[in-house]
């Protein structure tokens, strides 16, 4: 009988059992269907220094092989539906059918003004308001938002970048309402403002300010809301922009690099905030190249953490994410086709250890998802936690030779992507000059040129067509919403004190012209409703705007 | 006499910040040898129309992926024809549901490419559109 | 068909459609081109300044174009661009990206911009592009700035053909002053030092002002991106074209300019006749393409191959 490698004696003995004894699996023995019992984690029978310094065991530096010791058999990754769409009443009934379903975290989807900062009866907004996500112009809509949902007993997860600041603020500013404390409050915003400015379009002030708001948030939060994720460093955009897999790595780890620049530079404590850095990737349907990515981001990111930012807490090393399958994917046509294509998305998310998933439906392509769309999109990622076996043990491809040489030149071919931007002089610098939207373009326009060559087949698009003449029920967006959406925030406005309301912005605005941290100042704002359209004006005074930038 | 090259406007109108597929158009459509005016995210239809009409183009090339379609398409027929530009075509595509074409159409929206649309078959109605116009 | 005397009409009421479409038709060598250039106001294409802005990609010429554009608007001056970008050798098109910085003034009627291609033409740029500026200055501009790369020869040309020229550069872009921008250096009226708050702008600064130094000519140092150094750069722009205008400088360029027009219109319209001389001719392969090209010119001058 082999002796037990003293690593892995230690691991079983520290890292192991602390968590077991927090939390403790799932069941006391897992089995395959036929009965045979699954190991905790697959290992080969020599544990050699390469694979140590690798690969090494789940919860420990380089944590390629997941950043929990124990990852699903203690507890299954998060099923995050994305949802959100026209009034606050509207979203709310869907988050309560959802909570009953089964869904145990909540998202939340913004409509476009919402993102970009303008109240709905701005002129920019028009045609846009409750479009693509949940219009909030002021607390009010917030508490409606979350009415009879008490805010410490689920876990809300806020899509929302540039005016992140001011949806935080009324999230804790409604949970004091409901008489929660704000330390119990849990939840992610994406607060990724970086990624904005490449991929997404939802930009308002231009990187450098932008990234003091993102650092005031960290600051903020880890004082008043320390069980909140202060950031989603966002690759999902990146890749739906038409990254390759390396570049969304890339990007990504770069863009999670600057944040931390900035926030060492804000005088703030990278053990205190580090841990609290999540992030959200792509999972695209080439299922190695998938998993390899997210085993090659998680080594690549504990590397960045402790050698090159010397971040002495463990957990500050962990690069824990959030994946959605990839939107780009979905075809309109045949789209049955589609649940075949996230199973095998979901899939390779979870085989490459996510912490939270979302799963699109499957009329996705055409329009906003059914009810029952939704639900068999949820179902889907049940089926893999529940029948297939993967959750039951660690990394289940881990060691398979080409998962693991993927998973090394991937990493490598990032490394090098990555230097690129630092001869640029970092992220800013090769954005503002056009050399990550450019990479990403160029990427984009190669994969729709070998769709339309058919060097890549898309089944039902470019092979396998179908004459189908299939109706799919829509979900319409009624274009009274936007009137009844208008009609509320003019309410808002007569009937709360504007005094008070124009003494907040005054000081809002002159904060924001020294270095004070702003969330207390934007807080008091949204006690007062504020508007969002309001408070971001004064900081597009302050700030300026961004405008695009030519590629 | 070298072959008449036609000058293509493609904007992204409201708050839709996704250029993907506009960006991806914009290059097919020069590598077809169109010249293509590339006027960006986050434009008012006013803009649009009055880049346009500056421009002289022979075709408006719309992008839209956050369902504002109804409400800005027309929008910009309506200041192309204000301007007196009723003779430049517009062209729509992005996330559009099939029941919207009719109505685009009437008003004013000559084609409207759906999710699904391959390159070829968008350069080959910009290039069928544009010579028709030309030979107006 | 194009109704001239309408859009002329329209050209001197400032109208946007008649300039635009007017610098179609000349672009495009439509009937009616000539009568259109024909009734032009003279008076106001002799005053206009016209200011070409050449540079490496990445110097930042269109957000100084642009800062330009505001501060001439500021001045209460109706403003022209041309912004001139390569078209592709292969498939023959263009896109025009940095029309992007140009669309906060899409709303103001005293904005007149046009992106033009250059369409692989070796001389026909200078052509399109000339006539272009002329139709936006009876059209009420004055400044007309055009905005290029110059790289090619072609745009060396249309640069030539402005009334100043500034050569835009930024620190960091890795060329070598000397082998890079020796042709434009030469012509020249103005440096501009972009980005001037970036590393490396001092060494830079100081390269170019030992090569103005020589040539009597001045360095600025702008950051456009916060729309520093724009107004003494435009004053000074203004200054050297009125210094010109007196000492003689500024007709002299113009009628520089203007041979190379004619020239560059000639070599466009004799094209289509050269080429459908050597199709007539077929291909003899044992005969020196020099001494086939000296066949057909002489054919033309003899005036066969007459056509209308």
């Amino acid at each position: 009988m082999t002796s037990k490698h003293p690593d892995l004696q230690k691991w079983e003995e520290t890292v192991l059992a602390k968590t077991i004894q927090k939390f403790p699996e799932r069941c006391e023995n897992f089995h395959t269907v036929g009965g045979l019992e699954l190991p905790r984690i697959g290992l080969p029978k020599v544990l050699d220094q390469e694979y140590l310094e690798k690969l090494g065991l789940p919860g420990m530096y380089p944590f390629t092989r997941g950043v929990q010791p124990t990852m699903y058999r203690s507890r299954l990754w998060t099923m995050r539906q994305y949802a959100g769409f026209s009034t606050a009443e509207e979203t709310n009934k869907r988050y309560r059918y959802l909570l009953d379903q089964g869904q145990t975290g909540l998202s939340v989807a913004f409509d476009l003004p919402t993102q970009i900062g303008y109240d709905s009866d701005h002129s920019m907004s028009r045609g846009e308001v409750g479009k693509v996500g949940v219009a909030i112009d002021s607390l009010a809509d917030m508490e409606k938002l979350f009415d009879q949902i008490p805010l410490d007993k689920v876990s809300t997860s806020m899509t929302i970048n540039s005016p992140a600041a001011v949806l935080l603020a009324m999230y804790v500013a409604l949970a004091e309402k409901q008489g929660v404390d704000p330390q119990q409050v849990k939840g992610t915003i994406q607060n990724d403002v970086l990624k904005e400015y490449v991929a997404r379009g939802t930009f308002i002030f231009p990187p450098r300010p932008s990234l003091r708001l993102v650092t005031n948030i960290f600051e903020w939060c880890s004082e008043n809301t320390p069980s909140f994720n202060t950031i989603s460093i966002s690759g999902y955009h990146i890749r739906e922009a038409g990254s390759t897999a390396v570049q969304e790595v890339a990007f990504t780890l770069a863009n999670g690099c600057e944040y931390v620049r900035a926030a060492l530079e804000a005088g703030l404590d990278i053990d205190v905030f580090g841990k609290r850095l999540s992030f959200f990737f792509n999972a695209t349907t080439d299922i190695m190249e998938e998993v390899a990515k997210f085993r090659a981001a998680r080594r690549m990111w504990a590397k960045i953490m402790r050698d090159h930012f010397q971040a002495q807490n463990e957990r500050s090393w962990m690069l824990r994410f959030h994946t959605q399958t990839a939107g780009h994917t979905l075809s309109g046509k045949q789209i049955d086709n589609n649940v075949v294509r996230v199973t095998l998305q979901a899939l390779a998310a979870v085989l490459g250890g996510t912490q939270s998933l979302h799963t699109n439906s499957k009329d996705e392509a055409l329009t906003l998802p059914t009810e029952d769309s939704v639900r068999t999109a949820l179902r889907t990622q049940q089926v893999i936690a529940h029948e297939s076996g993967v959750a039951n043990s660690i990394d289940v491809l881990g060691g398979s030779y080409l998962l693991e040489d993927l998973t090394d030149r991937i990493e490598q071919e990032s490394w090098a992507l990555m230097q690129k931007i630092d001869d640029f002089g970092g992220v800013i610098p090769a954005i503002e000059q056009g050399f990550i939207k450019r990479q990403i373009e160029d990427s984009a326009y190669e994969y729709q040129n070998k769709i339309d060559s058919k060097e890549r087949i898309v089944v039902g698009e470019n092979e396998f067509q179908s004459e189908e003449e299939m109706k799919v029920p829509l979900l319409r967006i009624d274009p009274e919403i936007e009137k009844t959406q208008v009609k509320t925030v003019q309410d808002v406005r007569q009937n709360r004190d504007n005094q008070k309301v124009e003494s907040v912005l005054n000081q809002l605005e002159q904060a924001g012209q020294t270095d004070a941290n702003l969330m207390p100042y934007i807080v008091e704002a949204v006690k007062e409703y504020a508007t969002i359209g309001e408070i971001c004006q004064v900081l597009r005074n302050v700030f300026g705007e961004h405008k695009e930038i030519s590629s | 006499m070298s072959q008449k090259k036609y000058r293509i406007l493609i904007g992204k109108p409201g708050l839709d910040g996704h250029d993907r597929g506009a960006k991806c158009i914009a290059r097919a459509l020069r590598d077809a040898g169109f010249e293509v005016i590339y006027t960006g995210i986050r434009r008012t239809p006013e803009e649009i129309a009055a880049a346009a009409v500056q421009e002289d183009v022979d075709a408006v090339g719309l992008s839209s992926l956050s369902g504002a379609h109804l409400v800005l398409f027309p929008e910009i027929v309506e200041n192309l024809r204000k301007q007196g530009a009723e003779d430049i075509p517009v062209i729509g595509g992005g996330i559009i549901p099939e029941e919207d074409l009719p109505t685009l159409n009437e008003q004013g929206v000559s084609k409207v490419f759906t999710p699904g649309t391959t390159m070829q078959e968008i350069i080959n109605t910009f290039t069928e559109i544009c010579e028709k116009g030309a030979h107006a | 068909m194009h109704n001239i005397d309408q859009i002329v009409q329209g050209i001197h009421q400032e109208k946007s459609r008649s300039i635009a479409r007017a610098i179609s038709i000349v672009e495009d060598a439509d009937a009616g081109a000539d009568d259109l250039l024909d009734s032009l106001d003279t008076a106001r294409i002799e005053n206009t300044m016209v200011v070409g802005i050449t540079g490496a990609p990445g110097a930042g010429k269109s957000t100084l174009t642009n800062c330009l554009v505001e501060h001439c608007r500021n001045l209460g001056k109706r403003v022209g661009v041309v912004a001139i970008d390569p078209s592709s050798p292969i498939s023959g098109g263009a896109i025009h990206g940095d029309r992007i910085r140009m669309m906060q003034h899409a709303m103001d009627q005293d904005v007149v911009v046009r992106s033009m291609a250059t369409r692989g033409r070796l001389g026909g740029l200078c052509a399109s592009a000339g006539a272009a500026v002329r139709v936006m200055a009876a059209g009420g501009c004055d400044p007309v700035f055009i905005e290029t790369v110059g790289v090619g020869q072609s745009e060396m040309d249309i640069i030539q053909s402005s009334d100043i020229t500034a050569l835009v550069s930024a620190p960091g872009l890795g060329d070598d002053i000397q082998a890079l921008k020796a042709g434009l250096l030469e012509v020249a009226d103005i440096m501009v030092v972009n980005k001037a708050d970036c590393p490396g702008a001092d060494l830079l600064s100081m390269e170019l002002e030992e090569v103005a130094h020589e040539k009597g000519r001045r360095v600025f140092r702008t950051v456009a991106a916060k729309k520093e150094g724009i107004e003494d750069l435009f004053t000074y722009m203004r200054e050297l074209f009125d210094t010109h205008r007196e000492s003689g400088e500024s007709a002299r360029r113009r009628k520089l300019a203007r041979q190379r027009e004619i020239v560059d219109w000639s070599i466009e319209m004799l094209r289509p006749y050269i080429g459908e001389m050597c199709k007539s001719r077929g291909d003899d392969l044992s005969m020196d393409p020099k001494i086939c090209a000296h066949e057909i010119t002489k054919s033309l001058l003899q005036g066969h191959g007459n056509r209308e």
